[in-house]
Order: C-alpha cells, then sequence, then structure tokens
C-alpha cells in the first residue's frame, strides 16, 4: 500500500468522496464539493469561450487586424446585452432571430437527407434477398418503422386498428430502449470503476490496473 | 525490362486526361491516366504533378498507384487553370509524361443530385404552408391526445396539494435546437397553471442565451394570467455552463428543495440519468419529455410520464395552442404519411422485381 504524497490527487480523491457522500443524503460536504464544481466549472468555461471563441473569432480580426467586416457579428452580439435594458430588449430577438434562421437553413437540407431518405431507403424492401435470414431482418426492420411512424400519427385517435398497430409501434420503441440503456449503463459503470480505480490505485496505492 | 521501358516511354509521353468534377464548388478535377496490363507491379511509384496557370508553379500533388489509375484534386480553385503530368519511376529510371491541356474547373450552381431532395422539401413546405393558412383561417386542426399531457396539468396540482415548489428543467442545448424551443413553450403552460394556484417554479438554466429568453417566458406567462406580482427574478436563473455542474446542482436543487414535481423538457445528454434518478429518489412526480433517442430509456424507467420523441413537440403545439405548431404538427403528420405510402409501395414493386428510386430512395 503506497498512499499517494502528491496533494493534488488528495485533492481529487477528497472531493470524489465528498461527490459521492450525496448517496447518503445531502450534507455540508456535498454542499460544499457542489458548489466549487459549479464555480470552477462556470470560471473555466468562461476562460475557455475567452480564448477559444471571442479572442480568436472577434477580438483578433476586428481589433488588431481591424477587419471591419467583423462589426456585423459584434453588433448582433451585443444586442443580447440589451435584454439588460428594459427599452431595448426587443433588440434581443435580433440575434436570435438570425442564429434561428442560419441553423435552420443549414440544418433542414441535411435532416431530410440523414433522418429521412437515408432512413427510408434502408426501410424499403429489396428483392431478392441473398438469404432468408436477411430478408427476415429487412422485414422486421420494415414493420418496425410502419408501426413507430403510425404510433407518432398524431391526426388520427389511436382507436381501433390504428390504436393496435400503434401498440405494436410502442413495443418496438420500447425494445430499442431496453437495448439502449443497457448499452449506456454499461458505460456508466465503466465511469464508476474509473473513479474506484483511481481511489484505490492512484490515491490509496492499493490496487493498481495494468 | 527494356519492354517495360518502352512501353512506359511510348505511355508516358501520353499526356493524363483531366475532367471536371462535375455539382462542385469549382474545387476539383479529375486525373485519368493508362498504364500496360503488363506494367502492374513493376512501376514502383507515380506522381501527379500539377502546373497553375498562368504562373506556371508545378506542384506535387499526389502519389498515385499502378492499380487505380484515377485520382480527384480537390485542391484546385475555378479561377484558375490548370494542367498535369504523370512523373513515373521504374527502378533507378524516371518517366515524365506529357502535360495535359489545361483545364478549369467549374463551378457549379445547381447540384443536379440533390434535385429529387429540393422537390420533396418543396411538397413538404407545401403541405405545411397549406396547414399554415387553414390554421390561420381559423379551422381548428384535431391532434390526438398526448398522455403524458394530461400527467402534467395533475403534476402542476400535486405541488399546489403538497405546498412545495416546481422544478423545471428546459433542457441543456442552446436556443437553436428545436427541443429547447418546445420546452420553452411548455414553459410557458405550466407557469401559467402554477401561477393560477400560487405554486413556486423554479427553472435553473445552462445556456445563458437560454436562460434571458426563459425569464422573459416566466414573466410574460405571469402577465397573461393577470399575477405580474408573482414573478421573482430569483426563481429563474444560470446555474453554470458545465454540463455536469449544472447535474450536481440541480441534484443539489431537488433534494433540497423538496420539490414535488420536477419537469424535465428539451435536449438532454450524459446527465439525464443523473437528474431523474435523483429526482425519483425524492419523491417527487417526475414527467419528461425529449428527442434525444439515447436519453429517452433514462426518462422511461425513472420518470412518471414521458414526452416521447415528436410528442414533446405535439405537446408544445397542443399547449401553446399556436396556429402555426398545430400547423407544423399536421403537415409532418402527412409527410409521414407519404413516406408511409412511398415505403409499401416500392416495396410491394420490388416483390415483382421493380425497383424504383426515384432519384432518392
Amino acid at each position: 500500500m503506497h498512499i499517494s504524497t502528491d496533494p493534488w490527487v488528495w485533492v481529487a480523491a477528497i472531493l470524489t468522496l465528498a461527490i459521492f457522500t450525496f448517496l447518503y443524503k445531502d450534507n455540508p460536504l456535498f454542499k460544499f464539493a457542489e458548489h466549487l464544481f459549479v464555480g470552477v466549472a462556470t470560471g473555466y468555461g468562461l476562460v475557455i469561450i475567452y480564448f477559444n471563441a471571442f479572442k480568436p473569432n472577434l477580438y483578433q480580426p476586428l481589433f488588431v487586424e481591424h477587419n471591419l467586416l467583423y462589426i456585423i457579428p459584434f453588433f448582433f452580439g451585443i444586442l443580447y446585452f440589451s435584454a439588460a435594458i428594459p427599452k431595448f430588449s426587443y433588440m434581443m430577438r435580433w440575434p436570435i432571430a438570425l442564429l434561428l434562421g442560419i441553423g435552420s437553413g443549414l440544418s433542414i437540407p441535411l435532416s431530410f437527407q440523414t433522418y429521412i431518405v437515408e432512413h427510408t431507403k434502408s426501410t424499403i424492401l429489396r428483392f431478392p434477398y441473398p438469404n432468408a435470414a436477411l430478408f427476415i431482418n429487412a422485414l422486421i426492420l420494415f414493420i418496425g418503422v410502419l408501426t413507430v411512424l403510425i404510433y407518432f400519427y398524431f391526426s388520427y385517435p389511436h382507436k381501433g386498428a390504428i390504436g393496435t398497430i400503434s401498440r405494436i409501434g410502442i413495443i418496438f420503441i420500447m425494445i430499442g430502449f431496453g437495448a439502449s440503456f443497457g448499452y449506456t449503463v454499461m458505460a456508466r459503470f465503466s465511469l464508476l470503476v474509473g473513479r474506484i480505480q483511481f481511489l484505490l490505485g492512484q490515491w490509496l496505492g492499493i490496487h493498481t490496473v495494468m | 525490362m527494356i519492354w517495360i521501358y518502352l512501353i512506359i516511354t511510348l505511355l508516358g509521353n501520353a499526356p493524363p486526361r483531366v475532367f471536371d468534377v462535375p455539382n462542385d464548388g469549382g474545387n476539383a478535377l479529375r486525373v485519368e491516366w493508362q498504364l500496360p496490363p503488363d506494367s502492374l507491379g513493376k512501376v514502383d511509384s507515380m506522381l501527379i504533378l500539377r502546373k497553375t496557370l498562368p504562373e506556371g508553379k508545378v506542384d506535387t500533388v499526389a502519389k498515385a498507384f499502378t492499380n487505380h489509375p484515377e485520382f480527384v484534386d480537390e485542391g484546385v480553385n475555378y479561377k484558375k487553370a490548370y494542367r498535369y503530368s504523370i512523373l513515373y519511376f521504374i527502378g533507378p529510371v524516371q518517366i515524365q509524361s506529357k502535360w495535359s491541356s489545361p483545364a478549369k474547373p467549374i463551378a457549379s450552381w445547381i447540384d443536379t443530385r440533390k434535385i429529387p431532395l429540393f422537390i420533396l422539401m418543396i411538397l413538404y413546405t407545401t403541405i405545411l404552408l397549406v396547414y399554415i393558412f387553414t390554421a390561420r383561417k381559423g379551422r381548428e386542426l384535431y391532434l390526438r391526445p398526448i398522455a403524458g399531457l394530461e400527467a402534467v396539468d395533475e403534476a402542476v396540482g400535486r405541488a399546489t396539494e403538497m405546498g412545495r415548489p416546481i422544478v423545471y428543467i428546459p433542457g441543456l442545448s442552446t436556443i437553436s435546437d428545436v427541443a429547447t424551443i418546445a420546452a420553452l413553450n411548455i414553459l410557458a403552460h405550466i407557469t401559467k397553471k402554477a401561477g393560477e394556484y400560487e405554486t413556486k417554479i423554479i427553472v435553473p438554466v445552462r445556456n445563458p442565451v437560454v436562460y434571458t429568453i426563459a425569464r422573459e417566458v416566466v414573466k410574460e406567462a405571469y402577465y397573461t394570467i393577470g399575477r405580474p406580482d408573482l414573478f421573482d427574478p430569483g426563481q429563474v436563473y444560470f446555474a453554470t455552463d458545465s454540463q455536469f455542474g449544472y447535474a450536481a446542482h440541480v441534484s443539489a436543487l431537488m433534494a433540497r428543495e423538496k420539490s414535488a414535481t420536477n419537469f424535465f423538457m428539451g435536449m438532454f445528454w450524459a446527465e439525464s440519468l443523473i437528474l431523474a434518478e435523483t429526482g425519483a429518489s425524492t419523491g417527487a412526480i417526475q414527467v419528461a419529455g425529449t428527442d434525444a433517442v439515447t436519453q429517452l430509456p433514462f426518462f422511461v424507467v425513472t420518470c412518471d410520464y414521458t414526452l416521447i420523441g415528436e410528442e414533446l413537440y405535439a405537446a408544445s403545439a397542443y399547449l401553446s395552442k399556436e396556429p402555426l405548431l398545430t400547423a407544423s404538427i399536421k403537415g409532418q403528420d402527412q409527410m409521414k404519411l407519404l413516406i408511409m405510402v412511398a415505403m409499401i409501395l416500392l416495396s410491394l414493386l420490388s416483390v415483382f422485381g421493380v425497383n424504383i428510386t426515384l432519384g432518392l430512395f
């Protein structure tokens, strides 16, 4: 057993344990770690935004290289602060509108291609199939997509045959969720294992994973 | 060996052929060359040389291989012309082909491959516009009831009965995310409901822009029900930009405030389970809604009601009674119907050996 002598390992270990105390109940130790985490994360985020976004994308081109085109984004950025002045607070909607407009224009064709065309293409049955297994797989996918689409059809009440089909659709959705749940829970466990390895290995020196 | 040298020398003199790559922004040229089949494995390596006109600057653009006599040069500009030559290495000998005729990349105004997609989008937009105009004329558009929505009023009522606050999380994404917009619409409805019963609603926000909008939404909701006095500037606040910092804060908030009801609406990532599990452990009734497919399983297991995917948008339209939103849902429904019909028809045709793609599928 070789307990770490690095003070930063001790800080990390104590903070990890402080966060874990929430498993018992809310307490001052957790409160301290939570506030520290929130504060440090916000401060860190601010510095990252300044150096990775504000400085190279606005300050450098506008104030150092004097590229006057950058006055436009600068102006729109400043408008966010109009929220603080009630008389001009409506101006805050301008950059938001610009952002939404550009975002929609760029993403709509891409979403159509990726989420509608490609999915439909993969779902349509294409005969002949090389073997029965591939056909069954394609048929399950075809039925699953159709029933799920009917579940998400909001213009007709889920009654009678439509109700039955949509119930089959929700079964497909839940099977998908189950698989996704299991997969992600495994990933979360690996995060927990990582933390425990840190406490036992790097901090206490009891167990070292090669 | 001499024979190979001879053939390469003869072919080497033949310049490569250069073609424009269609449907691009004029930034690519395709270079093709030919080698006799016997030379495969005997030419050690080849270099593609490019001469930019009018400067005459020569660059080596790529190393080529004999088994793939084609190369797409994506480092060109439609304002300039280019000539290409191939440099062959056979043992110690180097042979260079003649320079090709000048070729200029053409910038295409229209990507013809995307015309079917464009038609599909026009069709969708037309359907959408028809519904929007119908809704604006005042005709009521039917949307089926959504189970999770009925739970919203029940959840607000429970918080009122218990005298405890409601915690509302409008997702962790930015305002450009549709789920965030839907979450803000639902927030307006819930704030009005909570305001009618004077139940406190707490809205911690991760994104600064979403924070300013959420604040306005809550304020306006109180004004709408004639209770501007209920608005407390501290009830909607920016927590932190950090994903897990935010998760830690909200978890602690739910435990400390002992919220009776928690709403998780909008876009979520890996923090979803931390938030919803903590909320469930405090005994709160929880209603979630997200279009994040990977996070939905966690909400389904930890929340009392979950709005799955598009149900979130439908809920937003349903609650806001906004004609534009209701019409969008109707338009999407008709598009879904169209896709289902297309899938069934194209699959049936395929059974009879007719495989139609419509340039899309």
